[in-house]
């Protein structure tokens, strides 16, 4: 049960099959992993391994086929679709590679997005909004839309949007994939630093091999299964990050 | 939730004015088609509602509609006075008849002769003289709009605006002599011609000699009777038709309705207004569901539930109806505003807006439709697709 409690993920024998037409695509076949709270797992491998299909199982927004995935103790698959959908709401916490910010929607608003689904006076998400947008560095552009900032300051409301309801796991798809080098690494940084606590586990599916060293743990996944797992010491976050990011 | 899904709707200003101006365009074409069709068929009947006095018509029985005049034999106005209930019942006469103007033109006018002691029948608003100025020698009354146009004199000089009939003037009615007693206001006839009144006798004077001269029986009810039972009672006593002044004019709307194309031309308009509103604000609102599908399936990710993406849909959708609606309303009534007092019928009763309402909330259903089974079918997922 100790253990238990400091799982934050539990998949085991995950099988996912995408059926099109006559043609079948098997995207998981049998994953085992584990993710730890607290932790910055990154689950690496070439495209079309699996990734992207296993974070969406942990995350609940996609059903497996076949095995267990359990968050935080509960079995997705066994919830009602709006179980599942409230759960997600609560726990979860998404960085999108193309931010999936509302174009019509101010940085301040696109972060409150999270806290106002789930039924907090617009207010209230709006404050504590401005207060991720300044966790993340960026609170002179709490008023602006997304297409006035640069894609460095999007992810970073995207990160604030991933944070505000204060979710135990956060899932990122390629978060640096669309950013420059300086602007990738001070991304991911920032996640580091802001979004991991003792209980908050954070998965990150990436190709890229310069933010590898962030990670507590690296899961490399091969033909829909885990090849290997690499635990590591994460490089420290630098001094740096105090500073916004430049536009 | 409300307001960020107004605010995606507004913030892409084009697609948000492709969608509100299909709808508008949809709502002035049905509303305004639907209103001359209504001012139309209101001509139909005008001089049935001009006439308020009467309450009961009573006529040949082959009578279809106001203008489908059979006469009826003098004695059939004393057995309709002898029926029992009837307060009052005059004769009325009503054919069409050349003028000749001092022009030397000739113009078909639309004659009522009223009843000579009671002068039941005129006109329901006096412009110039009075009602009781019909009893002066070949004394007549003269709408105000044909005195103005078709019945007006010449210009005094090449070039100049024709000059209008007035009291005073002379003009030709069968060759025989009729002298402007005074102008009235009347209500647009469907066949727009002048309307002229004059006394019942001089009336059958000026018409071409016939058998039969009385057109219509004008009755009233007694306080007390029913008019629906006296109606009933003067056919079944006569063996004439006898209606409501109501009924008539329904019947006369049926008859047009039934043996006229107006009812189709008119139809094809408005259901082809609705169409192009449909196709226009449906492909419009679906192409902007497919635009932001990838920033519904986010939200669908971080839980909103598709119920609540659904209620977004249809709030946009009410949003832009109520938009389009309103525009549409606006210009149809500017539309009516700017043609009124023209030859154009135009009648824009308020259960039209109901009706154009409805046809815009089918609109706005119909252009969602699509939009929802998308959504609905939409896997959260998508967001992590690229």
């Amino acid at each position: 049960m100790q253990i238990a409690s400091q799982l934050a993920v539990v998949c085991r024998d995950i099988h996912k099959t995408y059926v099109t037409g006559s043609t079948r695509t098997a995207a998981l076949r049998g994953v085992e992993l584990e993710v730890r709270a607290g932790e910055l797992l990154m689950l690496v491998g070439p495209s079309g391994c699996g990734k992207t299909t296993l974070i969406s199982v942990m995350a609940g927004i996609l059903n497996q086929d076949q095995g267990d995935c359990r968050v935080f103790g509960e079995n997705l698959l066994a919830m009602r679709a709006t179980q599942r959908t409230r759960f997600r709401g609560q726990n979860v916490g998404f960085v999108f590679q193309a931010h999936n910010l509302l174009p019509a929607l101010t940085a301040r608003e696109n972060a409150a997005v999270p806290l106002l689904i789930l039924g907090v006076k617009r207010a209230e998400a709006l404050r504590r909004a401005e207060h991720f947008l300044e966790l993340v560095g960026i609170p002179e552009k709490a008023h602006v839309r997304p297409a006035q900032l640069s894609g460095g300051q999007q992810q970073r409301v995207a990160i604030a949007r991933a944070l505000v309801h204060s979710p135990r796991l956060i899932v990122c798809d390629e978060p640096t994939s669309a950013l420059d080098h300086v602007t990738g690494q001070k991304v991911i940084e920032l996640l580091r630093q802001v979004a991991l606590d003792g209980e908050r586990a954070l998965v990150i599916v990436t190709h890229d091999q310069r933010i590898f060293p962030y990670a507590n743990r690296i899961a490399a996944m091969d033909d829909g299964r885990i090849e290997h797992i690499a635990e590591q010491t994460p490089l420290a976050v630098s001094q740096s990050l105090a500073r916004p990011l430049e536009p | 939730m409300n307001r960020i899904a107004l605010q995606m709707l507004t913030g892409d200003r084009a697609k948000y004015a492709g969608i509100i101006m299909g709808i508008a365009f949809a709502s002035l074409l049905i509303t305004q088609q639907m209103s001359i069709f209504v001012g139309l068929m209101t001509r139909t009947f005008s001089t049935i509602s001009d006439l308020g006095q009467a309450e009961i018509w009573v006529t040949d029985p082959k009578v279809q509609f106001i203008d489908d005049v059979k006469p009826l034999a003098e004695t059939k106005l004393l057995r309709v006075r002898g029926v029992n209930g009837v307060e009052w019942a005059v004769p009325l006469y009503k054919g069409l008849l050349k003028a000749r103007l001092p022009s030397g033109a000739f113009q078909t006018c639309n004659v009522m002769g009223l009843d000579d002691a009671t002068l039941i029948g005129g006109p329901p608003e006096m412009v110039a003289g009075t009602i009781q100025d019909l009893r002066r020698a070949e004394g007549v009354i003269v709408d105000e709009v044909g005195a103005r146009t078709r019945l007006a004199k010449p210009p005094a000089r090449p070039g100049e605006p024709a000059t209008p009939l007035t009291v005073g003037d002379t003009l030709e009615l069968n060759d025989q002599r009729a002298v402007v007693v005074g102008i009235c206001r009347v209500s647009r006839t469907f066949q727009s011609q002048p309307v002229i009144y004059t006394t019942y006798s001089r009336a059958r004077r000026f018409a071409p000699r016939e058998r039969k001269q009385l057109s219509f029986i004008l009755a009233k009810a007694k306080p007390g009777v029913d008019p629906a039972e006296l109606c009933a009672r003067i056919e079944a006593d006569t063996g004439l038709s006898a209606f409501q002044a109501r009924d008539f004019q329904f019947k006369t709307v049926r008859y047009y309705l039934k043996y006229t194309g107006i009812p189709i031309n008119f139809g094809m308009s408005v259901v082809l207004g609705f169409l192009v509103g449909t196709a226009i604000a449906g492909q419009t609102f679906y192409n902007f569901t497919l635009e932001n599908l990838r920033q519904f399936g986010a939200l669908k990710a971080m839980g909103a539930s598709t119920w609540s993406i659904l209620r977004m849909i249809l709030l946009q959708a009410l949003f832009v109806g109520l938009v389009g609606y309103g525009i549409g309303i606006g210009l149809a009534a500017l539309f009516g505003r700017a043609t009124r007092g023209t030859e154009l019928a135009f009648r824009m009763l308020p259960q039209l807006l109901g009706i154009t309402a409805l046809a815009v909330v089918l609109i706005c259903i119909l252009a969602s439709m699509l939009s929802i089974l998308k959504v609905i079918r939409l896997e959260p997922a998508i967001v992590f697709k690229s």
